[in-house]
């Protein structure tokens, strides 16, 4: 994983597999404390405590797939090589919350990557599930929240090749705008 | 400095949208569209998923077809990453394995409009090593 983006495309799959139907994103910059902390909230199945624990274990996956699942590992590695951690909250039939810490201006710490594409395309790729994203820079924030948007396209769906596009527009413009540096 | 779009641009292109949109949806049904599912776990991503999906909705959009693109989940094909799942309507779902740009571009043209096969398809039969012992 290259960059932010990716590892949100890829936990809130995670989200997605657990069955939720809304899954909160939120990336908070904070340049004063110098932390980046990433957050993935579900309404999913939720795990026990046992899972948690072999959730942080490469060798260990729900899927019946394949044998691995690196992508909660890949995470806490990206964090903590910059000097940051990883924490899973969750309980069965409560959801999930997984919280990834970095050191802002660590040299190690993943760019954000495209942040736009990533969040239009997951909306759109998974059109049953809702999304919010929220962006903190200091004291502005962005939020995108796909039921906003569904209500606004009353019956024209999101996977729309135009709707994706405009989203994906939108979400850049916003981000810039409150000073993001994508 | 431009102004930022926001949600009520969003509505203004919704309703240009449905004009189009109306057209079409009357005749068309969702199970008469072409579907295509991309392969989306970590080894997926890892491998340009995002780019190939991008790809997929830009150019079927361009090309007109009526297609649904959205996500999936590890097919177990992690070695031939990005995956895609290709489902023309009237025909079997047929799944591509080292689908890049490239790849995507001939499966449009040649599978998806053209009505054949292109190199690179994973066998329905294909199992995953220790598949037996993984459903235990």
């Amino acid at each position: 994983m290259r960059d932010i983006s990716m590892h949100i495309l890829d936990i809130s799959g995670n989200s997605v597999r657990a069955k939720a139907s809304l899954v909160e994103v939120s990336v908070v910059e904070k340049t004063k404390e110098d932390t980046l902390v990433l957050k993935v909230k579900d309404d999913g199945c939720g795990m026990d405590e046992a899972t948690i624990k072999n959730a942080l274990d490469p060798f260990f996956t729900s899927r019946k797939t394949r044998k691995v699942g690196l992508g909660i590992p890949l995470l806490q590695q990206n964090a903590q090589l910059s000097d940051g951690r990883l924490i899973i909250k969750s309980e069965p039939g409560q959801g999930t919350e997984l919280e990834a810490v970095f050191v802002r201006s660590h040299i190690d710490r993943p760019p954000l990557g495209d942040l736009p594409g990533t969040i239009s395309l997951m909306a759109s790729g998974n059109p049953a599930v809702e999304f919010i994203y929220k962006h903190v820079l200091d004291k502005e924030e962005y939020v995108f929240d796909t039921r906003e948007v569904k209500s606004i396209l009353e019956g024209v769906e999101i996977t729309e090749p135009g709707v994706v596009k405009f989203l994906k527009q939108m979400i850049e413009e916003n981000l810039i705008d409150i000073g993001v540096e994508l | 400095m431009t102004k930022v779009k926001t949600l009520d641009d969003l509505k203004k292109m919704r309703n240009e949208l449905q004009s189009k949109l109306t057209l079409r949806e009357k005749s068309d049904h969702p199970e008469k569209m072409v579907q295509i599912k991309v392969s989306m776990a970590t080894c997926g991503i890892a491998s340009g998923a995002k780019e190939t999906m991008n790809y997929l909705i830009e150019e079927l959009d361009n090309r007109a077809v009526d297609a649904v693109v959205t996500q999936t989940g590890c097919m177990g094909y992690c070695h031939s990453e990005p995956t895609i799942e290709v489902h023309v309507p009237g025909t079997e779902p047929v799944v591509y394995g080292h689908v890049d740009t490239k790849k995507a571009e001939e499966i449009i043209t040649k599978h998806i409009i053209g009505g054949e096969l292109v190199d690179g398809v994973i066998p329905v039969s294909y199992t995953t090593p220790n598949e037996d012992e993984n459903e235990k």
